[in-house]
């Protein structure tokens, strides 16, 4: 009996001695701000409103734009980890949503190029860095990329264990003359996630939020 | 692999098997004895072990039988005890609270009824007499009358006198008469007093006869206890059924009441230690908020412990009264601040939602709407809530005082249903197997007929050639003894 209770006891103290996996979430929503994708800016803020409704205490939310050279720090719109004390989080995302629509408000015109590389590459960095339990890579773009003259992405990223999630797919108007196009796309943008360690989904309608962040 | 092992002897299947078959009943036939002991005695060995592990079973039964007999005795002694006690603190509480006062009570209706004699003596009916020389003049008046005017006229008067006479002695009788009926008046009232006290103690003696009977109902019992009585052992156990049940439907609406209790405390508690920390699967705020309830429960069961309504520590009922009055206070000034935190959180649980609320609202979009005007309502019933759940938790106690003492006769009641079950199949294992192992004799000679057949035939004809032999035998011998 005494041998039982001390394997149990070592067992309840080694269990509590492991490295806590964190149950925070920390979301990367990248904004394409190139041609037309401008006027899709209240979809974008709808968005945002839905993942500040959804975010907790101690999660963390980043919200950055794609444009011609995406990989950079300037590109970060807005980006905060949520306090602990509820009352606090709720300030924090007032003053969040204030920033996000003071940004809507000044966009004028769009970016030359789209670099959603870019954009990725620094949103898994984000990422990383918030060491949060689930993480997720929204693109609320076209997914045509559109680079710079030599600008290089044409490598193996990695996105280990983020989940990415294409937002609002416009379809162009070359995808109505053949979908192909649209669907090749897709395909390579889940092939380029899927080798990067990550999961790949896509949102269209935008009704059907409810369930792209897993809810606690 | 089979088909080859059946094909051996020859190529064709169906001759192969019936040389197959006949090899196995002449090889049957030859173990015939062997395999007749072995079946028997396998089914034998089952028998004796499963009757073995049946008779222990039933030993086993008995003296668990004997220990919740002894566990419900035992249980059902102490409460018999604890009314006797609690029966004679009653009499001891009427006895101090109304016969103490006896003695005072004993004098003033004596000096009520003293009082009474007195008026009643005082009213006692006294015809008043005539006065002496009445008779004398009376006489007098009845001289007859000679028709002197003088004598007539002295008469007259000595007539008038008397009748003055009569008149004043009837009117001092009047008022003596008035008297007597004041005073019989002015004991009205101290016959209905001591009617009062009487009905008073009256009252009582009821009651304390009433305790008295109790009591020696209470004393019947617990004779019968001491005497082990079988009757009272399964009222006994029958009313520990009753108290398990009933005890686990008012735990069960404790459990649900702590449940209501967490929801209203869970989320304010991430304001006090954050919302994002976990201890294993769990947040810390909900920890925090359960570690509030049970010390809330926890205080609840020193409290009733201290207070002598449960005895589920005897450490706590031990104790000498000074101590038990401190630990009163005590845990009832723990259970009252918690409560207090508990209001305070419900409320800060209220304003949370509202901001949280107001976030959504401004998140989508809509125009924030004046507070409503009987907002103040529902934070007022959660901070009530709050507040009085925990006391409403304290008194948990006392159904658990009774599951723990009523688990212990069920859990007995169901290994004794499952030891009895045991038994049960062990001996119908056993017989089984004894019958298996006679029916596996007749299957295996049912198998080996054909020989048996021949052996019965060649044996049969050997014995009756024997008989004859014997016969033969004995003819000649009767003819040798006649010769």
């Amino acid at each position: 009996m005494k041998k039982i209770i001390l394997i149990a006891a070592l067992s309840l103290t080694l269990a509590a001695c492991n490295e806590p996996q964190s149950k925070a979430r920390a979301v990367y929503l990248l904004l394409d701000t190139s041609g037309t994708y401008t006027r899709e800016m209240d979809k974008a803020q709808s968005i945002i409103n839905y993942l500040l409704a959804t975010l907790d205490s101690g999660d963390s939310i980043a919200i950055a734009r794609i444009d011609s050279g995406s990989f950079s720090e300037k590109d970060i719109i807005a980006r905060m980890t949520f306090d602990d004390r509820p009352s606090t989080s709720n300030q924090q995302k007032r003053q969040f949503k204030a920033q996000i629509d003071s940004f809507v408000d000044s966009l004028r015109g769009g970016s030359r190029h789209t670099d959603i590389t870019g954009g990725m590459l620094q949103a898994s960095e984000y990422l990383r860095e918030t060491g949060a339990g689930e993480k997720y890579v929204l693109i609320f773009s076209d997914l045509e990329e559109d680079l710079q003259k030599g600008h290089i992405r044409d490598f193996p990223i990695s996105l280990p264990d983020i989940h990415v999630v294409a937002l609002n797919v416009t379809k162009l108007r070359s995808d109505n003359i053949d979908p192909r196009d649209y669907m090749e796309r897709l395909d390579l943008w889940k092939k380029r996630v899927d080798e990067a360690g990550g999961s790949w989904g896509v949102i269209n309608d935008l009704e059907r939020m409810d369930h792209l962040i897993a809810q606690r | 692999m089979f088909n080859e092992i059946l094909t051996i002897w020859s190529d064709q299947a169906g001759l192969s098997a019936a040389i197959w078959l006949f090899i196995l009943v002449f090889v049957a036939y030859l173990a015939r004895n062997p395999a007749h002991s072995l079946i028997l005695s396998t089914g034998h060995a089952i028998h004796a072990a499963c009757r073995l592990f049946a008779t222990s079973l039933r030993h086993l039964e008995s003296s668990l039988q004997r220990r919740n007999r002894e566990v419900v005795l035992a249980l059902g002694e102490d409460a018999c005890e604890r009314a006797i006690e609690r029966e004679f603190h009653r009499v001891n509480a009427v006895v101090t609270r109304d016969l103490s006062a006896y003695p005072a009570l004993h004098r003033q209706i004596s000096d009520t009824i003293d009082r009474i004699e007195e008026d009643y003596q005082a009213a006692t009916d006294v015809p008043p007499l005539p006065p002496e020389w009445l008779q004398a003049v009376d006489s007098i008046a009845s001289i007859p009358r000679s028709g002197d005017a003088t004598v007539c006229s002295i008469l007259d008067n000595i007539g008038n006198t008397l009748e003055n006479a009569h008149r004043e002695t009837e009117k001092a009788y009047r008022k003596t008469t008035l008297g007597r009926h004041k005073l019989l008046g002015a004991m009205q009232p101290q016959w209905r007093k001591l009617g009062h006290s009487l009905a008073r103690v009256k009252e009582t003696i009821d009651g304390l006869d009433e305790r008295s009977l109790e009591i020696d109902r209470q004393m019947a019992a617990y004779e019968a206890i001491r005497k082990s009585d079988d009757t009272i052992a399964r009222t006994l156990s029958s009313s520990s059924l009753t108290q398990f049940f009933i005890s686990s439907l008012v735990l069960v609406i404790a459990v649900f009441g702590g449940l209501i209790n967490f929801q209203l405390i869970a989320m304010p508690m991430s304001e006090m230690v954050g919302g994002t920390s976990y201890i294993g699967p769990m947040r810390t705020s909900d920890i925090a908020a359960l570690v509030i309830i049970m010390v809330e429960i926890a205080m609840g069961l020193f409290l009733l412990e201290s207070l002598r309504i449960t005895h589920l520590f005897p450490v706590i009922g031990s104790m000498d009264d000074s101590m038990r009055k401190r630990m009163i206070v005590i845990t009832f000034s723990i259970l009252a601040i918690l409560a207090t935190v508990e209001a305070s959180l419900a409320y800060m649980r209220d304003l949370l939602a509202l901001d949280r609320e107001a976030l959504t609202q401004s998140l989508a979009g809509n125009v924030i709407v004046a507070e409503a005007e009987f907002r103040w309502i529902p934070s007022l019933g959660q901070m009530i809530m709050g507040f009085i759940l925990p006391f409403a938790l304290a008194f948990v106690a006392i159904p658990l005082e009774s599951f723990i003492h009523s688990l212990r006769t069920v859990i007995g009641i169901v290994a004794l249903a499952l030891i009895h079950s045991l038994a049960f199949l062990a001996r119908l294992l056993g017989g089984s197997a004894r019958q298996a192992s006679r029916m596996l004799v007749s299957m295996y000679d049912l198998l080996i007929m054909l020989p048996l057949g021949i052996e019965r035939l060649i044996t049969g004809s050997i014995k009756s050639k024997q008989r004859i032999g014997d016969s033969d035998d004995g003819v000649e011998y009767l003819m040798e003894e006649k010769s």
